[in-house]
């Protein structure tokens, strides 16, 4: 394996991780998007030699072609999946008009009502969690 | 033989590409019951020839030699897992027209639904990993669309929590299968046993630890659970049902091949340390809330739990308490899911909070959650004391003392948190706004009950026949625990 290439792929791995952990969704679609390619040099690079291209009729040192078949359906789903992120953060965009992800009402109703507790002593009513 | 194994990724995979065209609600309605029929009836015959011999059978796609080939195998495992599943995705299905839900309505909903279909039952048959990871998208994708069919803002904000950490385990599972190829320089799971085991010590347990990240997020263990309680709850409530009792499952299916096919024992007092994590976190999650589907959500959480804990001890009798479990359990929570269904669309809300007196308007619907809420926090006679009795037990022949103290407390708070459900949304008085509405709550809904009713009965064939069953599991926990076998089975095929 080339040293340029793990390097490459150890960029792809960490500018895809980065993006997927930022909130606005279309830097997580463009993570999926970086991150899947990282995953699919990864097995590219890892998987097989670099020497002739197997095509039926040539003898000599071919190279594996299995991984690049499994590329090339990874590929795929992988594209798949980057539309359909990209689908998702249009449609949260068009409904909020701001592409962030947004908390869990019902997670953060059950934060306050611990805080409450801790300070009061008491179970809330519900209504003091819920505005 | 061939056609028979492939029916149930087939036939739905067809019907899916048939109704791109066909887009009328009666005529979708029947092509999806006439694949699933067939798929019903191929994987029935699978299953009772398996139960006669055991012999494991092989399909190799297209008639490729060796290990070019798409392989599909069943052993007993797979097959009872495909009938299941099946079975499952059926009733659910009747469920969904009975509905008269927009999302049902949808010209998407069955092509989307069969492809889902499809590949939960190519994960259950995969014979390699990468066809296994193949299934996994496939089934993954289309819960995507089916979880955000309706485009609402809760279900789009949910369905981006779940989208991207699923997206997130499709690539850590990527990059095992790869780095899997590239150690072993193949992907066959007949032939990884001999190649993995050929690896240096710290090569083999990078591998494990990434497939059981991978397959840990699917199955939703502890630490990597915290998406399911989010998402689950605001699907439609016939596709959550069928997340609910199935998708996990898979995580569990894959687990368990992990763990007795590719690396068999390894790491098993991690995997036991986590399956207790996993009881003990999920039914606390459980009690602190008040809704009944994310009290249902958090009980997924914990009752895989379970087959973990009984996963990690090994041996045939864990295994086989861990496959009797699983299949027990895949009815009885998916009849959960349902009752809480008709519950929300009658009232409104299944919140403990805004419904109750319900077992005084309709005492059928009371029962059709007991049943199965009962089997679930393993109170005898039903299935789940079995398989909770399994579990410990195989938990006391390896001396695991504190799993099963774990184990017992879950399965009492597990009752607790049932009896909330119990005592906020079915008994009581009825609310005044009720009770100026219609007496009956399933008079209207007769589809849903039905199909909710064949579902229990389902779970309740299960606990009738634990015995046979319970043989049955032995003998595939035997089958799995017999590597060998199942290399020799592959290879001279």
């Amino acid at each position: 394996m080339s040293p340029a290439l793990l390097i490459l792929i150890g960029v792809l791995f960490s500018v895809g991780t980065y993006l997927l952990m930022e909130r606005s969704l279309t830097r997580v679609a463009l993570g999926v998007g970086v991150l899947g390619n990282a995953v699919n040099l990864l097995i590219v690079a890892a998987g097989s030699r670099p020497d002739e291209a197997p095509i039926i009729g040539r003898s000599g040192d071919l190279t594996d072609p299995l991984p690049q078949a499994l590329v090339l359906t990874a590929i795929v789903i992988g594209f798949a999946l980057l539309s359909f992120v990209l689908a998702l953060a249009w449609r949260n965009w068009s409904i909020s008009e701001n592409d962030e992800v947004e908390d869990d009402l019902e997670d953060r109703a059950i934060a306050r009502r611990a805080e409450w507790h801790s300070k009061h002593g008491d179970a809330p009513h519900h209504e003091d969690v819920d505005q | 033989m061939t056609t028979v194994l492939s029916l149930p990724v087939l036939g739905p995979l067809v019907a899916a590409a048939l109704m791109i065209f066909l887009r009328g609600l009666a005529v979708q309605r029947f092509v999806s019951f006439f694949a699933l029929g067939v798929s019903l009836v191929a994987s029935t015959v699978t299953f009772v020839n398996i139960w006669d011999d055991g012999v494991i059978r092989v399909v190799r796609m297209s008639g490729w030699p060796g290990s070019f080939a798409i392989t599909l195998v069943a052993d007993r495992l797979s097959a009872a897992m495909v009938l299941v599943a099946t079975v499952v995705v059926t009733i659910v299905l009747a469920y969904a027209t009975g509905q008269r839900a927009p999302d049902e309505r949808s010209s998407f909903y069955h092509p989307v639904y069969m492809v889902m279909a499809a590949g939960i039952s190519q994960a259950f048959l995969a014979g390699d990993l990468f066809n296994l990871f193949v299934a996994f998208e496939i089934l993954l994708m289309a819960s995507y669309v089916l979880l955000t069919l309706e485009g609402t803002n809760e279900q789009i904000r949910a369905g981006t929590t779940y989208v991207v950490l699923n997206v997130l385990e499709s690539m850590i599972l990527l990059m095992a299968v790869g780095l899997v190829f590239a150690a072993t320089g193949t992907v066959s799971m007949a032939e990884l046993p001999a190649r993995l085991a050929e690896l240096p010590d710290g090569v083999r347990m990078g591998l494990h630890l990434l497939l059981l990240v991978a397959f840990g997020i699917k199955a939703a263990v502890f630490p990597l659970f915290f998406w399911l309680p989010d998402s689950y709850p605001t699907a439609p409530s016939s596709v959550s049902a069928v997340f609910a009792g199935l998708l996990t499952k898979v995580g569990v299916y894959c687990l368990i091949r992990t763990q007795t096919l590719l690396f068999p024992g390894e790491l098993s007092d991690l995997v036991i340390v986590i399956g207790a994590a996993t009881m003990l976190v999920g039914v606390l999650g459980a009690i602190s809330h008040r809704d009944m589907k994310r009290i249902l959500s958090f009980h997924i959480v914990s009752q895989i739990g379970y087959m973990i804990f009984g996963l990690g001890i090994g041996g045939v009798a864990a295994i086989a308490a861990t496959i009797f479990y699983l299949i027990h359990h895949i009815p009885v929570k998916t009849s959960l899911f349902l009752v809480e269904g008709i519950v929300a669309r009658d009232s409104g809300s299944s919140s403990s909070e805004e419904v109750s007196g319900l077992a005084r308007r309709s005492p059928i619907l009371a029962a059709l959650f007991l049943v199965p809420a009962l089997s679930l926090a393993g109170l005898p006679p039903f299935s789940g004391f079995l398989a909770k009795f399994a579990i410990v037990r195989a938990g006391v022949s390896d001396a695991q003392w504190i799993g099963i103290a774990v184990a017992l407390v879950v399965s009492l708070l597990t009752l607790v948190s049932m009896v909330k459900i119990w005592v906020g949304v079915f008994w009581g008085d009825v609310s005044p706004v009720e009770k100026a509405s219609i007496p009956g709550v399933l008079r209207h809904q007769k589809t849903m009950g039905v199909s909710t009713g064949a579902i229990v009965l389902f779970s309740l064939a299960i606990a009738f026949a634990a015995g046979p069953l319970y043989e049955f599991a032995t003998k595939a926990a035997e089958q799995l625990l017999d590597v060998a076998g199942y290399v020799a089975a592959v290879r001279s095929s």
